[in-house]
């Protein structure tokens, strides 16, 4: 059963991917032309997330239709509705650097092969934002740091 | 408005939803990318390996799109190397303190209308607006 996960985390990884270079997002003017609503305004951003939406809303409603998903017991779906000063401080601070760069996770990661220098930066930091989040080294350096064991 | 210049945007967007609906039905989970990215240092319930796979195969999905057009995907950026060290960092911290990011929330929190994602979409669409205008504003884009 896991072996299947694997593979089906993969396809939606690689259809991921493929969506956001066809989708132009990849592209941090492009979404930063969708936010400058006071400049030349690109809707495409809108054309992306409108179709996203629309597609995985036919997903939702199609899990809500399945006993339990192909390839696991159960659903492990976020069932929390409370909106707190975590979820919204969070949120802010991740639209500031969203605004100030044009990339969020999922772009900044499908963009690594690219080997574009300014992109590479970015994860980097954006990887150090998370695990210092998590108050935690990326697993990676902690292997090759015996003085951490 | 011509909408021949949004159709890429339209497909691509429709590709990601494809993408969370595999992972959704398939797997019983949220493809949200910085929650399972932080499965790097993180012990999840997904397990690292379907964590990876999902990682490693969106590398991949650029490469795939190369293949099919023949052109690699464009990518402009203006920022300057500090603001892109600033930028990630806040975009790293703020997606793990808010549980979520542009698709986690934005696609399959939507699509699910979480209250919660309906709040973060809102909140981080906000501060990104006022972010480039500010930016704008102060000649600094």
């Amino acid at each position: 059963m896991n072996g299947a996960r694997v593979i089906a985390a993969g396809l939606s990884g690689l259809v991921f991917g493929f969506g956001l270079a066809l989708s132009g997002m990849l592209d941090p003017e492009r979404v930063r032309g969708f936010l400058d609503v006071f400049g030349a305004w690109d809707p495409s951003l809108a054309f992306v997330l409108g179709g996203a939406v629309a597609t995985a809303s036919l997903g939702v409603w199609l899990s809500r239709r399945l006993p339990r998903p192909a390839f696991d017991e159960r659903f492990h779906l976020p069932t929390s509705r409370t909106i707190d000063g975590r979820l919204i401080g969070g949120a802010a601070i991740f639209g500031v650097g969203w605004g100030m760069a044009g990339l969020c996770p999922g772009p900044a990661v499908a963009s690594i092969a690219l080997g574009v220098p300014a992109t590479l930066l970015f994860l980097a930091a954006m990887l150090a934002g998370m695990a210092f989040y998590d108050r935690a080294e990326i697993r990676l350096f902690r292997r090759r740091s015996p003085l951490h064991g | 408005m011509t909408l021949e210049p949004y159709w890429p945007s339209l497909f691509g967007g429709i590709a990601i939803g494809l993408a969370a609906t595999l992972m959704m039905t398939l797997n019983g989970r949220v493809a949200g990318v910085s929650g399972i990215l932080s499965g790097l240092w993180r012990r999840t319930d997904a397990g690292a390996a379907v964590n990876a796979a999902f990682a490693a195969c969106l590398v991949l999905g650029p490469a795939l799109y190369a293949l099919v057009f023949g052109r690699l995907p464009e990518i402009h950026v203006v920022a300057s190397a500090p603001v892109l060290v600033i930028a990630g960092l806040l975009v790293g911290y703020g997606a793990r303190m808010g549980s979520g990011c542009t698709s986690g929330h934005g696609v399959v929190g939507l699509a699910r209308l979480s209250p919660r994602s309906i709040a973060a979409v809102a909140t981080f669409l906000a501060t990104a607006v006022v972010t480039v205008a500010v930016m704008r504003l102060a000649g600094a884009s």
